[in-house]
């Protein structure tokens, strides 16, 4: 694994980080603290894997600053860049829904630092209290839903010849 | 024209001819309506014995029939398939011609060298129907009222002698007195004829609408009309306003067809469409055009051909990768809500006169009124 | 109705008949990306200059073969060349391509309504550009960076296809040398070894540094992406008024005559192709106009 926790920012920066990104906004304190306390800081140098197609997803990512590509290994073409993503991204969403495995390969681009969520943690926190199972879903449909609406835009290849 | 008193005369049928010979003495070439393959149409005319006299014409959704009158009436139809926008926006027209040299290729500019036919066409139309007036002051609104004025049309339009003649009577599909554009000719002539046949007295009563006009009728053998007459030239507009065959309800018009666009009976009717672009072709405001470019076999010799289109073709909305207007039920809304809706944003007018010639044409006897007055009936 | 006098008078001036093209010359042709080429042309003849705004277009005939519309892809600042960059993908445009220096187009322009970039004056300017949209884009930023202190954030968004179909990529790296412009590329696909953004532009709105309060935008693309392009910097807070659009639909005259290019109740080629956003939202979303 190439992947580092760094423990240099005490907890308190952390949560400003936190409380400051849109994903969490509007989140009540009781279940924002227990989202700090699965949070770590991570740094990924360049050129590094983050994690594999068909590896166990345990955890999502919010970016704060690089690049992370995902890609898909291609048999005869190499590796197909699906999107990119940047600061204040999400990364990953297959901690979520079962068999929690990564369905695409994530690699850091530029030298990337990014906040880690235990997903394996929070998910049985949400099995347990459903109103907080339900603030997460909500945040991550709204993050699906972007993808998708792009995803259907790259497939009408709208600057291709037959579109 | 505006500003001119509207004087009024009468001549007798016989006269008919000399006004003929004095436009062809003053270099006119005189378009009149003939009897032609079953139909009314116009063409240039040298004298009066062409004309439709004892003809007239029977039109329903679909149908147009001549039939012969027992008497000499010479305007007793009502239009035919042809307008006179073939004269002013000729069907065909070729816009330049350019040759390749050894080195490149002579484009007009080059040489600023005039299209073709620098001189106005100078054109007499006889017989022009005070529906198809108002087609010509909606086309002359399109061609050169706009940022751009339109060479050929201005070219053709320029210097016209209009003689119009009010309806003796309405056909079926008519509904000129709807859209305010008969049966009376009120403007946009220089002399406007009504025809009057009492008993064995035959003759035409003459409203004068330019100086032109008043010029031109010094020639002939002119009386002025008298009290009887001029009573009678109502009681004719009156009767022909009674009779039209149809009607179209033109209040708050343009709103109701803009806010119909999804009216379920775009559709249905689109079922009944077939797409011909006839109606496209008769309408005399319908000004669309597409541009040809050709080259003779040996490729030295290439030329530029406007020729009318049609909103019904497929190929009118295309653009790179398909048409923007692939469905009948697009195309046939397209063509309804521009003559009656986008029409007046554009031009500040309608598109529609009420000659009903879309209606009379139509293979499948689709009838504009009757779509309008669904949709206006139906509000979505 | 009577038609006013004034119409009827012959106006006609030959040299200058809106439906005639002028002859031009090639001076070079540059192949752009694969399907993409550039020409660049100087007028011959009388005419030695061809002044135009950014983001108006012309016609472009090929002798014997046909005319299009395409839009000029120069610096306004040099009216001597005029500068048009497209894809070979047509008739018009596969002749075109085979064309070379010394050969004679003939041109009727320019057409149609500017991008407003006077109206831009003090403010940021977000210019979004899907595929060959930068071309028509592309003499409103040389205006833009000529004059760069009359504004505030100056920023291009570009998508397209793959990095091979990334159009003016000398000119877009020398932009990007710049501290003063924020150029931003993005492509729907690519494989490794690219080192840019993969995924739809609109994806690049959301975090572009402008301020959203103070921006004019200008938008040209395909149909779908401009739609999704202006919903996203409405999102982000722009007016819909600040939103330019440029549209295309099937053009033969350019000059308001011919009827193909309608679009409800405006033509194209007179009213646009520059158009308010604000002023066709409705009608983008409705089927077949």
């Amino acid at each position: 694994m190439s992947r580092v926790h760094e423990r240099e920012h005490p907890m308190e920066d952390l949560k400003n980080i936190l409380a400051e990104h849109p994903f969490f906004s509007g989140l009540n304190e009781e279940y924002f603290a227990l989202i700090v306390g699965c949070a770590s800081n991570m740094r990924i140098d360049a050129g590094k894997i983050i994690h594999r197609e068909g590896e166990e997803a345990n955890h999502f990512y919010l970016i704060r600053s690089g690049k992370v590509t995902l890609q898909m290994m291609t048999p005869n073409k190499g590796p197909l860049i699906i999107e990119t993503l940047t600061e204040g991204d999400i990364l990953g969403w297959s901690w979520l829904v079962p068999p929690y495995t990564w369905h695409f390969d994530a690699k850091a681009l530029d030298l990337t630092r990014m906040i880690a969520l235990d997903g394996k943690c929070l998910r049985t926190k949400c099995e347990n209290d459903h109103h907080l199972g339900y603030e997460l879903l909500k945040r991550f449909a709204d993050i699906m839903m972007k993808r998708l609406e792009s995803t259907r835009l790259q497939l009408m290849d709208i600057y291709g010849d037959r579109p | 024209m505006v500003g001119i008193h509207l004087k009024t005369l009468i001549f007798e049928r016989s006269e008919l001819d000399h006004l003929v010979e004095t436009l062809k003495r003053r270099d006119y070439k005189v378009i009149g309506p003939l009897l032609r393959g079953g139909a009314i149409v116009y063409d240039e005319i040298t004298n009066t014995s062409s004309l439709p006299i004892g003809w007239t014409d029977e039109r329903s959704n679909g149908k147009y029939r001549l039939k012969n009158r027992d008497d000499a009436v010479v305007f007793d139809w009502t239009v035919g398939p042809q307008s006179w926008k073939r004269f002013l926006f000729p069907p065909i027209q070729k816009i330049f011609a350019t040759h390749k040299r050894p080195k490149g290729i002579d484009l007009p500019n080059t040489k600023k060298q005039p299209v073709q036919e620098t001189v106005p066409a100078k054109y007499a139309f006889l017989g022009v129907r005070p529906c198809d007036l108002h087609a010509i002051a909606v086309q002359d609104k399109v061609f050169l009222g706009g940022p751009y004025r339109d060479p050929v049309y201005e070219r053709k339009r320029s210097g016209n002698f209009i003689i119009a003649v009010n309806c003796r009577q309405a056909g079926g599909t008519c509904f000129c007195a709807s859209m305010g554009t008969g049966p009376k000719a009120t403007s946009g002539f220089d002399i406007a004829l009504t025809e009057v046949l009492e008993g064995k007295r035959h003759y035409f009563i003459v409203e004068v609408g330019t100086e032109l006009g008043g010029e031109v009728l010094k020639s002939l053998k002119c009386l002025k009309a008298t009290d009887e007459n001029l009573a009678a030239l109502k009681e004719i507009c009156e009767k022909t306003t009674q009779q039209m065959g149809r009607s179209l309800d033109t209040t708050n018009l343009k709103s109701i067809l803009y806010q119909n666009s999804e009216h379920p009976r775009w559709e249905s009717t689109a079922s009944r469409c077939l797409t011909c672009a006839n109606c496209t072709m008769v309408c005399p405001t319908c000004f669309c055009a597409t541009i040809e470019d050709v080259t003779d076999l040996s490729g030295k010799q290439a030329e530029r051909m406007r020729k009318w289109d049609s909103c019904f073709t497929l190929d009118f909305s295309y653009i790179h990768g398909g048409s923007v207007r692939a469905s009948t039920k697009a195309r046939y809304r397209q063509w309804v809500t521009h003559k009656l809706a986008s029409w007046v944003d554009q031009f500040g007018t309608l598109g529609c006169v009420g000659c009903g010639r879309c209606i009379t044409w139509c293979p499948v006897g689709i009838d504009i009124t009757e779509e309008v007055r669904t949709i206006r009936e139906n509000q979505s | 109705m009577a038609t006013d006098p004034e119409l009827l008078s012959l106006k006609v001036d030959y040299k200058w008949n809106p439906m005639l093209p002028w002859p031009f010359q090639i001076r070079r042709v540059k192949h752009e990306t694969e399907d993409t080429f550039t020409i660049e042309l100087q007028p011959l003849g009388a005419l030695e200059e061809f002044a135009y705004q950014p983001g108006q277009f012309n016609m472009l005939y090929v002798y014997g073969v046909g005319e299009i519309p395409i839009s000029i892809s120069g610096d306004p600042a040099n009216p001597r060349v005029l500068v048009h960059t497209t894809r070979a993908v047509g008739t018009v445009t596969k002749a075109m391509d085979k064309m070379k220096r010394g050969d004679i187009l003939g041109i009727r322009g320019p057409y149609g309504t500017p991008w407003p970039i006077d109206q831009a004056n003090g403010s940021d300017v977000v210019f979004v550009a899907g595929g060959i949209g930068l071309a028509p884009l592309r003499p409103a930023l040389y205006e833009v960076v000529a004059h760069r202190e009359l504004y505030g954030k100056v920023v291009l968004l570009y998508g397209t296809r793959t990095p091979l179909d990334v159009l003016f990529r000398q000119e877009l790296e020398n932009w990007r040398a710049r501290f003063d412009l924020e150029i931003y590329v993005t492509v729907d696909r690519a494989m490794t070894g690219w080192r840019g953004n993969v995924g739809v532009v609109t994806n690049l709105i959301p975090r572009a540094p402008f301020d959203p309060r103070n921006t004019m935008a200008f938008v040209c693309g395909p149909e779908i992406m401009m739609r999704f392009t202006a919903m996203e910097l409405h999102k982000r807070g722009v007016d819909n008024e600040h939103i330019f659009v440029s549209m295309e639909r099937n053009m033969k005259c350019a000059i308001g005559l011919c009827g193909h290019c309608q679009f409800g109740s405006v033509f194209v080629c007179k009213d646009g192709p520059v158009f308010r956003y604000s002023e066709i939202k409705e009608m983008l979303v409705k089927w077949e106009i």
